[in-house]
């Protein structure tokens, strides 16, 4: 149909921008989790297995991956619950959709860093929150959980990435056919059997992919617990981040980010063949 | 019939006074059993906004009956199915079945089930698991639920199929489990909402019967909405004729070829001459056409269907109108032929006589001044008018 230089025209350029710039520092990465770091601090290039070894050895690393995953379950779980109702509202009920769906939108434009020194604002000791508790006499003194824990870290993921959530689902919500949901009344299926056994049902693609989207996006975020975390909301990220950076030890950093990255590609896997399950057209 | 309902007919008929040989008038349906009708409808009207899509609609469904509502597209014939099933709300007038309202219920605890148009088989379930959803939710022990699944498969013979996913199986086949999952219900009225469009030819001609002879089987009455007035012939006891949002005319399908109540019905079922002259004196007049005539003095408009005129052998009875015509055009129907004829006056029938290579020249034609049948003009509405 296309001639082929035509057809190179428009394929060539972005795979020369994924090569260059995604596979080659992956693979360079890759030789870096095998390679070591010297005592006078030089990269030494002999092949080893010691950065592996490592990992599975020092605990500080298994217990700050195992606390990152049970953030992103927490920030999967919160945002599901968030974001399927506002979906199906919309999707169903709602009378002015793309109003809603684009206040639904908007606060993606908004820079992540803005919105992440927002909760900083309300949650902090000084913070909006808590001068409220205060005023009206909840608390005495500033609850100090608020900001700098695990829970600040959840609570400005799961603001950050239900949008994330939503709009798969939506999607799913929108491709259900109607008239399944009138045949389903007509069978004598009230409102209530009609959500549990067809609407529910038809949209579980869209659940599954809303929910690799919080999972995987928060087990990799290090800008909220780096910002709102505190020493207890720590993630892996930040580990990642301090060895490529003052711990300077980029083969441990690249053996973690590797280990990550199977653990990511095995999710995203398992989610899509999943998804093909439930999907029926 | 209410006043207001006479009043707006008065207002388009247009010579009410030649009308007295027309039996009913066009919105009363008369129910074929004297017994109370299942379902009645009474001076429904529907409008999305400023649009009227419905007006003035009532009708009557006996038990047991296979009533076709039949019209273009546009004409409101699956918004009235909707309104039945409770998917969408009249804007004025009531339903009742049986006696009781059934307009206020909601479409669950309504005892109608439907047959939709593009089947709405659910695709993550199985056929089984597809026919028994009605039963399912109304809780019905299991082995119930089992036992009638089986006898409705059986029944439009899909029991082989009974554990693939709808999207497995063909159109045709969707379109049985569609009926069974209906069915199997055993609902008081069953709606169809055009279930054999998407079939190709020789499979709908064949559903069409095993639909009617599955209707008399089971002896639940069937609502079937269609644009196809050779389908509706075929399958229905009564044929609503529903134009433009009212009804044109409710009868029997033989009445409604035999003896249409206007031009429109004349003309939308089967194919028709229609002739425009003057009654005066007992004798009407349309070109050089003449005939005795029990109507009154007036402008008249007469039906006449191709295959009531005739080629004229020998003399002739003096009762027929005998007439000369020039073969102009022929076409090639299979059984029959469809000839186009000019008479005196300018005047163009048609007029379908036995299959014959090459008719040509002058002929002589005949028909019965009893099947001239009067019909009303009808009046001229824009397709969605706005109130």
């Amino acid at each position: 149909m296309f001639s082929r230089a035509y057809r190179a025209a428009i394929t060539v350029p972005p795979l020369l921008w994924v090569a260059v710039f995604l596979l080659v520092p992956y693979a360079i990465l890759f030789c870096y989790s095998f390679w070591s770091v010297s005592s006078s601090q030089e990269i030494v290039h002999s092949w080893t297995l010691d950065n592996y070894r490592q990992l599975l050895q020092v605990n500080v690393y298994w217990q700050t991956l195992f606390r990152s995953m049970w953030i992103a379950t927490r920030v999967m779980i919160f945002s599901l619950f968030l974001g399927y109702p506002l979906a199906y509202f919309l999707s169903f009920h709602a009378k002015r959709k793309d109003l809603l769906y684009q206040l639904v939108i908007i606060p993606l434009w908004v820079s992540y860093l803005v919105r992440a020194y927002a909760w900083k604002t309300i949650l902090g000791s000084d913070g909006v929150l808590n001068t409220l508790l205060q005023y009206v006499h909840l608390t005495r003194h500033p609850l100090d959980f608020l900001l700098y824990s695990p829970f600040a870290v959840v609570l400005t993921l799961t603001h950050i990435y239900t949008p994330f959530t939503f709009l798969p689902i939506y999607a799913a919500l929108e491709h259900i056919p109607r008239n399944l949901v009138e045949a389903s009344h007509d069978l004598g299926a009230s409102p209530f059997q009609t959500f549990w056994r067809v609407i529910f049902p038809l949209s579980i693609p869209g659940v599954l992919a809303g929910a690799t989207f919080a999972f995987v996006l928060s087990l990799g975020d290090f800008l909220a617990p780096l910002l709102l975390g505190g020493p207890s909301g720590i993630m892996i990220s930040n580990i990642v981040v301090s060895l490529f950076g003052a711990a300077y030890n980029w083969p441990l950093g690249a053996a973690i980010s590797f280990c990550m990255l199977a653990l990511v590609l095995g999710l995203l896997f398992l989610s899509e063949s999943l998804e093909k399950k439930w999907s029926f057209r | 019939m209410p006043s207001r309902q006479l009043a707006r007919h008065r207002r388009y008929e247009m010579h009410e006074d030649n009308l007295a040989i027309v039996s009913e008038p066009a919105t009363t349906g008369a129910s074929p059993s004297s017994a109370a009708p299942l379902l009645e409808i009474r001076n429904l009207a529907k409008a999305f906004g400023r649009t009227s899509v419905l007006r003035d609609i009532s009708l009557q469904v006996a038990e047991g009956e296979f009533l076709t509502i039949l019209g273009e597209s546009g004409s409101g014939k699956t918004t009235l199915l909707r309104i039945i099933a409770g998917f969408e709300s009249a804007s004025s007038g009531e339903i009742l079945m049986g006696g009781e309202r059934l307009d206020q219920l909601p479409p669950y605890r309504r005892r109608v089930n439907t047959v939709f148009q593009h089947y709405a088989l659910f695709p993550h379930l199985t056929v089984a698991e597809n026919v028994g959803y009605g039963l399912k939710v109304a809780r019905l022990p299991k082995q119930e639920v089992a036992t009638r699944v089986e006898q409705a498969l059986d029944m439009v013979k899909m029991t082989a199929y009974a554990a693939s996913k709808p999207a497995k199986i063909s159109g045709g086949q969707q379109q049985r489990i569609a009926l069974a999952r209906a069915l199997v219900n055993r609902p008081r009225l069953l709606l169809l909402d055009e279930p054999l469009s998407a079939l190709d030819a020789n499979l709908r001609r064949q559903m069409q019967l095993e639909l009617k002879s599955l209707q008399r089987e089971v002896g639940i009455s069937f609502v079937f909405v269609t644009h196809d007035q050779e389908e509706a012939m075929v399958m229905s006891d009564r044929i609503a004729l529903l134009r433009m949002g009212e009804l044109e005319q409710v009868a029997s399908p033989r009445e409604i070829y035999n003896r249409p109540a206007t031009a429109y019905t004349a003309q939308f079922i089967g194919h028709t001459n229609l002739l425009s002259g003057e009654v005066k004196d007992g004798v009407a007049r349309c070109c050089d056409l003449s005939w005795r005539t029990g109507l009154r003095d007036g402008p008249g408009l007469f039906s006449l269907r191709p295959e009531n005129i005739r080629l004229a052998a020998g003399t002739g009875s003096g009762s027929r109108v005998r007439f000369r015509g020039k073969i102009l055009r022929q076409a090639f129907h299979g059984a029959t032929e469809l000839l186009q004829v000019e008479c005196a006056d300018g005047l163009a029938l048609s007029i379908r006589t036995a299959s014959q290579e090459n008719w040509s020249g002058d002929v002589d034609l005949e028909f019965s001044p009893a099947d001239a049948v009067p019909v009303r003009a009808s009046e001229i509405r824009p397709a969605r008018e706005q109130i």
